[in-house]
């Protein structure tokens, strides 16, 4: 049931440097020091340094990082475990039966200590409320089996097939007078078998409820899960059941259901079970259809580093902004020299003019010579308080631009990322070609399709970076948040650019080398990001400003 | 029509033609799915002297689904004004819906809706009759019915 090959490093991994899993890629551990120093002046010119391949021997058992979370995948036959588990430490308490205490712990929304509490104090009253058949002398139900004797002495609500209590006997439901076979709850309200089936199946299929009740009409005792599955047939005795295996999971904090739509995954993880712990942790887990999404919020998506309250405010920021904003989302824009329009086609930021040559960064719209050594002007919105924050009007429009800075820079990663996923069949077709006009081997030819992985996987980083940036507090802190930002967003568009360059045969290995070394050290930068914010929250190091401002009294 | 529905029907048909409860009339139930019954409050309240009209609908999963009611709305007939009656006939009872039994009947309907008639103390619309109204689904059963304090 674990699911640890998602944490750590295969100690078989062989021929490529890192997994072939995609998401947890190798740590340079030689490198360890550099961690600390995220960001160190200089690093950023010379990548090189870690172009090393890892050789297989350098691969250890690679513990799990600080912004990983543990979890695992639960079969259909493991949630029933757990909830039969549940119902089975009721009924051992209260000596009843465990479709009883399943109706209970239902009737609670699982609440088992509640539920506990409560039947102590007063069980009648608890019985009454979900549906119960009260405890004291039995109403002697028609029952007929012995079966049906021996459980109604510990007050079960499911009752058996009984011969009609008195004859004559007509179904109230459906007025038949001689139905074959008739069946009651413990209530004794007896009806003949087609109208129970029926009746449930309408609950259970059309309506796709699991609680049901007799159908007498003044009647609450509710039909447990032992009933139904001796009146329904199997295809619905079975939904049933999904249903309250469904309402099981969806009332604990403890498991979650994958959020991809058809997908009915259960997955467990304890480290964010808790609320408090979701302002420390971002637990992105993965069911094993490769979905991945957020065991704390459900967002099916991986959104570290940033925290799920935070990552709801900006999602919602979003939404709400979404008129205002959505220019900037437009997918092409006039080149700054000559006017002509330019369609975004790829994810890099640097864009060439067919027409004129001119050079610009797609993001702030600047000449792209700028960028070789000033890439920061791109990355951070200086704001300009001071001048404009004169008036009210102009302080709400510095700051509907202030979060169109940060909202322009995340729309454009996700759009990147999107369209790197573009650039992904047109890696294959370079591999292709590469494997025909050079001797490469389709596993040395690997390096393309790890180069866009990471591509698109930094880019869901940076993305969240930007809505990261948006809710912190000025300072230090955030000033060393952006830093890393900046490496890690030069790293990536350095590969993206890389990606797109032409493939010349003869060029091969050296491409080859460049674009190996370049996808190291992209993971490399976004593996010092995630840990480095990891760490902050830890340690209490990120302030947020006052759009979030809740959240700092929350801690 | 299902076996169920069909039996039911004709069984109930021919009760209510052996005598309704006092206040309620069958008008027209030529079609076995589809009937009217007249309906009226007897004694002292606010609807002394008003008749109105219901009809009834029956799905081929009558009884274990209920019936579709709504007073009838038309020339010549008018919905009660009642603060659980939209101007447009349907009504919101959780008889009629979360709370409905196999076991309730035609006339175990009229019953109830003649008593919550009677029970009224003010002539009023539902708060939310304008939006309703202009938003709602053809049948009543379905819309999601936020159901108003039935002791009203
Ligand atoms: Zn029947
Ligand atoms: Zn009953
Ligand atoms: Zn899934
Ligand atoms: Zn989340
Ligand atoms: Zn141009
Ligand atoms: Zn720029």
């Amino acid at each position: 049931m674990s699911d640890e090959s998602d944490y750590y490093m295969d100690d078989s991994a062989s021929d490529n440097y890192y997994d072939d899993d995609d998401d947890e890629m190798v740590d340079g551990t030689q490198d360890s020091d550099r961690e600390s120093s995220p960001a160190s002046e200089g690093e950023a010119s010379d990548d090189d340094a870690f172009g090393v391949e890892l050789s297989a021997a350098a691969l250890g058992k690679v513990k799990r990082k600080s912004y990983e979370v543990n979890f695992e995948t639960l079969s259909d036959a493991a949630v029933d475990r757990l909830m039969n588990k549940e119902a089975e430490h009721v009924a051992g308490i209260f000596g009843l039966e465990p479709s009883t205490a399943l109706l209970l712990l239902r009737h609670m929304a699982w609440n088992k200590e509640r539920l506990i509490e409560k039947y102590m104090d007063n069980p009648e009253a608890v019985r009454k409320d979900a549906g119960i058949l009260a405890a004291p002398p039995l109403a002697p139900t028609s029952s007929s089996s012995s079966a049906g004797v021996r459980r109604s002495a510990r007050r079960a609500n499911s009752v058996q097939p009984s011969a009609p209590p008195s004859t004559p006997f007509m179904c109230p439901v459906c007025c038949d007078d001689e139905p074959p076979n008739t069946y009651a709850l413990a209530c004794g309200h007896a009806f003949c078998s087609t109208c129970w089936e029926t009746y449930l199946h309408t609950k259970v299929r059309e309506e796709g409820e699991f609680t049901v009740r007799c159908m007498d009409s003044d009647c609450k005792l509710l039909a447990d899960d032992a009933f139904i599955a001796r009146v329904c047939s199997k295809e619905d005795s079975k939904r049933h059941h999904e249903l309250v295996s469904r309402n099981f999971v969806g009332n604990s904090s403890q498991y979650k259901f994958c959020p991809l739509p058809g997908c009915s995954y259960t997955i467990s993880c304890p480290s964010a079970a808790s609320k408090s712990s979701l302002m420390t942790i971002v637990p992105t887990v993965k069911c094993p259809e490769n979905h991945v999404f957020c065991f704390g919020c459900s967002l099916d998506q991986d959104h570290r580093p940033l925290i799920c309250h935070v990552s709801k405010l900006w999602l919602k920021k979003c939404q709400d902004d979404s008129e205002t904003a959505n220019w900037i989302k437009s997918n092409t824009k006039e080149c700054t020299k000559c006017q002509s329009t330019i369609e975004k086609n790829g994810g890099c930021n640097h864009m060439t003019c067919k027409k004129c040559k001119n050079e610009f960064c797609w993001v702030c719209m600047g000449p792209w010579a700028e960028h070789g050594n000033a890439w920061y002007t791109c990355n951070r919105y200086e704001e300009r308080e001071g001048v404009e924050a004169r008036d009210a009007q102009s302080k709400s429009r510095a700051s509907l631009e202030r979060y169109l800075q940060y909202y322009n820079r995340w729309a454009n990663h996700e759009q990147s990322a999107r369209l790197s996923l573009d650039l992904y069949s047109k890696t294959e077709k370079k591999m292709e070609e590469m494997q025909t006009t050079s001797n490469l081997t389709w596993i040395e030819v690997q390096f393309a399709r790890k180069a866009v992985d990471e591509v698109f996987k930094c880019r869901m980083t940076l993305k969240w970076t930007y809505a990261m940036a948006f809710y912190l507090a000025k300072g230090n802190e955030k000033e060393l948040f952006e830093d890393n930002q900046r490496d890690l967003e030069k790293a990536v568009e350095d590969l993206s650019e890389l990606l797109e360059s032409p493939i010349d045969p003869d060029n091969i290995p050296v491409l080859r080398q460049k674009m190996t070394d370049k996808t190291v050290y992209v993971l490399k930068r976004n593996e010092i990001l995630l840990d480095d914010t990891a760490q902050g929250y830890l340690d209490g190091r990120w302030k947020w400003n006052a759009d979030a401002a809740i959240l700092n009294e929350a801690e | 029509m299902s076996a169920i529905s069909t039996k039911r029907l004709q069984k109930e048909l021919a009760e209510i033609r052996k005598g309704c409860p006092a206040g309620i009339t069958l008008l027209e139930a030529d079609d076995l799915a589809v009937w009217f019954l007249s309906i009226e409050v007897l004694g002292e309240s606010v609807y002394k002297g008003e008749v109105f009209s219901l009809r009834f609908k029956f799905g081929p999963r009558y009884p274990i689904e209920s019936p579709e009611v709504v007073f009838v709305v038309d020339n010549t007939h008018q919905a009660p004004i009642h603060p659980h009656v939209y101007s447009n006939g349907h009504i919101c009872a959780s008889i009629l819906g979360s709370e409905w039994s196999p076991v309730l009947s035609t006339s175990a309907v009229c019953i109830t809706l003649q008593s919550m008639l009677a029970s009224c103390p003010k002539k009023e619309r539902p708060t939310d009759n304008d939006r309703y109204v202009r938003t709602a689904p053809l049948s009543p059963k379905d819309a999601r019915f936020q159901y108003h304090d039935d002791t009203v």
